[in-house]
């Protein structure tokens, strides 16, 4: 039997021992001196939040499909174990062995959200890893990151050997034999940094130096190392068919966010929304072919017995063959009470039919993103969502007998007036107004219509990179605008509205944009005890503050103003295909409220097409 | 048809809750392909019942639930499918069919368990056992020689004293531990952890500085024919033969062939 890494004193006293003990159903064991490259992988968050990711299943089942890799888990300890590992002198541990995360060929953190970035620290403090990549030596793991927050690695540029950017199926094979090949002759760390650099998309951010101009801006990011590449490919699958799906995924004993089947049917988005990153990040749109989900889906039901399975990708409705994949899911499984749960389509007729069979109509709600209030402002952001087409399809929704509605927007979009705010309440209002519309007798009571805003945050590689920011409290007046306009609305009374919190806003748009400088604040607001700032229970926005006085460090800098178009970025060194001219064109039509139609309507010529696959390739109409 | 499912709970498993344990072995019934039964409605429900949840930290070698199923199989199918699909720390022992009648399904019907108590080597690991100190052997005789065990029981407003000592049947020694035989279920149900720290206190021991390790042997139902006035008529009298009075839950099922 194995021996757990920490004793029964321990795990009887903190929440949730089933966090730390490994052994679920699925987790893969094997001897470890039958094997050559150890692995850890590592979400930086709590498990429960960790083990809901599709990314990290998909690389453990990929790399232990080797017989030469043992590939386990790692996640953050919960505050309760942090504190006692630290009083106690224990070191984080991978689940499957137990063993010390600092015995490992190689840490592999998935970054997927800047507000893990502290956690990040965590995981390598509790493992006794030293935090700067440059104070480790060959006894050390190879700290590799991945993950969307790698599309601008610069703010833990310090903190990590090396970032794999792109797609994780393509050259982690390559990545791995380069390891074995450079042990075999007895390289050292540092010959092995220079054989990953030549390996295609992968970015060693020590093999780089960055040298600014006076007004804080960067003047020059080059390699000074000649093994390392001025560009960075993204690395993308075209075949998204072909290629490592785990059919045995990993089943959790304690309920995980995600505690079901994750079926991820196509990867991009054909639509071009401004603000959104991963709709840049992963053009083009490649779709699996529906007859091998079908088979995954019986396949991972099978192996893990979840009682629900769902689809993911970034916007369903523009999966072709989406109707014959879900009528298919709900005649095999619905009667074998496998719950069916779809993410938010698009509201027509036939997602209404849909979810009128796999949920309750009477406790479920209806979900529209239109992201902006007033169709000026959804031009600016190239949403294509109009007041007719919401109106449209809450109408028929609340015909069919249901009548919560959930409606999301965001705050501070680039070009943003007053009348843009107040729009959003009234959208809003006119929702119920349709509902209301409905005679007293045919209708389900009261209305529910919760609207939620959140802040928008300019991202890297998205046509708003060069947009401005605001402060704290510009934000919050902000949303002050809008509460107060829900209380002038008619239908007041079955409105409801919640904005997400704005200290976390700023901090986002700094690491998002960030360049290697702002590193430091990280680890000053780890010193000062900063960790899991995802969670509202354990974010301290004043330590965060002072982190940024006691290093120096202007928010405002990067936050608050407009960037120049000639500017050179921190994350200018990545070539994600969709070239920098592409997203300039789009922030200027965006500027003039003009919209871009979406790839299937017509190319836009994005950059992306190089890749010759995909959207890119299929036959316009 | 109904079925009755005897498992083994032991290793790191100990550390998995009882909720997780039914959310467990929820999903293991589709693992293993067992016909199992539903509930109608837009949310069906698995036809599955436990017996007398486990406390975290202890192990077992009887623990059971009952499920519905909607087509027969075999014991011994149902029993290797099952374990095809378990994880290290629970292995199935049997698969039972059990009659529909009240007096047998359903887990209302648990009214005893027995369970043995270790001394461990320290709080840090079960693994590690203790020889139970001698003396103990007729402390414990004492114990229970008392005509009554007063215990204050807390509830969210008030604390109340009551007398444990009717819901012991049975509470013995030997080298590998105490064994105690205790009332248990929807009716009277005595936790083998009050009764060690109430036996602590009585020996003048602190019961935060004795680790000690709980393992349920085995869940019992009442005899159908022993009506339950019988066993409080028993009084002081050793009750030597009071097992006669009990059926293991999985002896009121049959197995399937
Ligand atoms: S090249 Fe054209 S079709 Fe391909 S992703 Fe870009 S805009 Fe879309």
């Amino acid at each position: 039997m194995r021996k757990l890494a920490l004793n029964d004193e321990i795990l009887l006293k903190i929440e949730k021992p089933a966090r730390y003990i490994g052994n679920e159903v699925n987790s893969v064991m094997k001897d470890k001196e039958q094997i050559d490259i150890r692995f850890c992988m590592c979400f930086p968050d709590v498990y429960e939040i960790g083990m809901s990711h599709l990314g990290i299943q998909i690389l453990y089942d990929m790399f232990n499909r080797r017989e030469d890799v043992w590939c386990e888990r790692v996640y953050s300890p919960w505050m309760d174990l942090d504190k006692i590992m630290r009083e106690e002198n224990i070191p984080l541990f991978a689940l499957e062995s137990q063993d010390p995360i600092k015995d490992f060929d190689f840490l592999g953190i998935t970054i997927q959200y800047e507000m893990c970035y502290t956690n990040i620290l965590q995981v390598l403090d509790l493992s006794g890893i030293p935090l700067f990549a440059s104070d480790r030596d060959d006894s050390d793991p190879i700290i590799i990151g991945g993950g969307p927050c790698t599309y601008n690695p610069e703010p833990l540029a310090e903190y990590f050997d090396m970032f794999y950017i792109g797609d994780g199926e393509t050259v982690y094979d390559q990545l791995l034999d380069a390891y074995k090949e450079n042990k075999k002759n007895g390289g050292s760390r540092k010959d092995y940094l220079k054989k990953a650099a030549e390996i295609e998309g992968i970015y060693v951010p020590a093999f780089y130096d960055v040298a600014y101009k006076e007004d804080g801006t960067i003047a020059s990011f080059a390699p000074n190392n000649s093994h390392a590449s001025k560009k960075i490919q993204k690395q993308m699958v075209l075949d998204v068919t072909n290629t490592y799906y785990p059919q045995k995924p990993v089943v959790p004993f304690i309920k995980a966010t995600q505690d079901r089947v994750v079926l991820e049917i196509m990867r991009g988005c054909i639509r071009g929304c401004r603000f959104c990153q991963a709709g840049m990040l992963y053009r083009p749109t490649r779709e699996r072919d529906v007859e091998v989900l079908k088979q995954y889906a019986y396949n991972m039901l099978k192996s893990t017995g979840h009682e629900e399975i769902s689809l993911s990708s970034l916007s369903s409705s523009d999966y072709t063959k989406l109707k014959e994949l879900v009528t298919f899911l709900i005649e095999e499984f619905k009667d074998e009470g496998i719950n069916i749960s779809l993410p938010s389509l698009r509201i027509d007729a036939f997602s209404l039919d849909v979810m009128s069979k796999v949920q309750d109509i009477r406790k479920s709600s209806l979900t529209f993103a239109p992201e902006a209030g007033s169709q000026r402002m959804r031009d600016v952001i190239n949403k294509g969502l109009t007041e007719e087409i919401i109106l449209e399809g809450a109408g028929q929704a609340f015909e069919g007998g249901w009548n919560k509605v959930k409606l999301y927007f965001m705050l501070g979009l680039p070009s943003e007036t007053e009348e843009d705010m107040k729009a959003i309440p009234r959208l809003a209002d006119k929702i119920a107004r349709r509902y209301y519309e409905i005679p007293k007798d045919e209708r389900n009571g009261k209305c529910q219509i919760t609207t939620s805003t959140s802040f928008f945050i300019p991202k890297p590689f998205t046509p708003f990179q060069w947009a401005r920011m605001y402060t704290n409290e510009e934000y919050i007046a902000r949303a002050a605008i809008v509460k107060h306009e829900f209380q002038e609305q008619l239908n007041r009374k079955s409105l409801k509205y919640h904005w997400h919190d704005a200290e976390t806003t700023v901090l986002e748009g700094v690491f998002a944009r960030g360049d290697r400088r702002i590193g430091k604040v990280l680890l000053e607001a780890y010193r000062l005890g900063c960790i899991y700032d995802a969670w509202t229970e354990t974010f301290d926005n004043e330590k965060w503050m002072k982190a940024f006085e006691n290093t120096g460090i202007d928010i405002g800098f990067y936050n608050n103003r407009e960037r120049a178009e000639d500017e050179i970025f921190p994350w200018d060194f990545i070539d994600i295909g969709v070239t920098k001219s592409f997203l300039r064109r789009e922030w200027e039509r965006a500027m003039r409220g003009e919209v871009t139609p979406n790839c299937r309507i017509q190319c836009s010529g994005c950059g992306a097409a190089k890749y010759k696959g995909g959207v890119c390739v299929e036959s316009k109409n | 048809m109904k079925a009755r499912i005897k498992f083994r709970k032991y290793g790191v498993m100990k550390f998995i809750g009882h909720l997780d344990v039914m959310r467990f072995f929820q999903k293991a019934m589709r693992r293993a392909d067992i016909p199992i039964a539903f509930t109608g409605g837009y949310s069906p429900h698995m036809i599955m019942s436990f017996a007398q949840p486990l406390g975290v930290g202890v192990t077992s070698d009887g623990e059971y639930l009952d499920i519905e199923l909607k087509e027969p199989i075999t014991s011994e199918d149902a029993v290797n499918q099952l374990n095809q699909v378990m994880v290290e720390g629970i292995d199935v022992v049997s698969f039972r069919e059990i009659p529909d009648d009240k007096k047998c399904s359903g887990m209302t019907i648990v009214a005893a368990a027995k369970y043995q108590v270790t001394l461990q080597e320290s709080f840090k690991t079960s693994d590690a056992i203790k020889r139970i100190p001698d003396l103990w052997q007729e402390k414990v005789v004492n114990f229970m020689n008392q005509p009554e065990i007063v215990v204050l029981k807390r509830t969210k407003r008030s604390e109340k004293e009551m007398d444990i000592k009717p819901m012991i049947y049975q509470m013995e020694t030997d080298k590998d531990g105490i064994h105690l035989f205790l009332a248990t279920g929807s009716e009277q149900n005595l936790k083998p952890d009050l009764v060690m720290e109430t036996f602590l206190n009585y020996i003048g021991e602190k019961p935060e500085e004795v680790p000690l390790h709980y393992h349920r042997l085995e869940v019992y139902a009442r005899k159908p024919e022993t009506p339950a006035t019988m066993l409080r008529n028993q009084g002081e009298k050793a009750t030597a033969d009071i097992g006669e009075q009990f059926v293991s839950l999985e002896e009121l099922g049959e197995v399937v062939r």
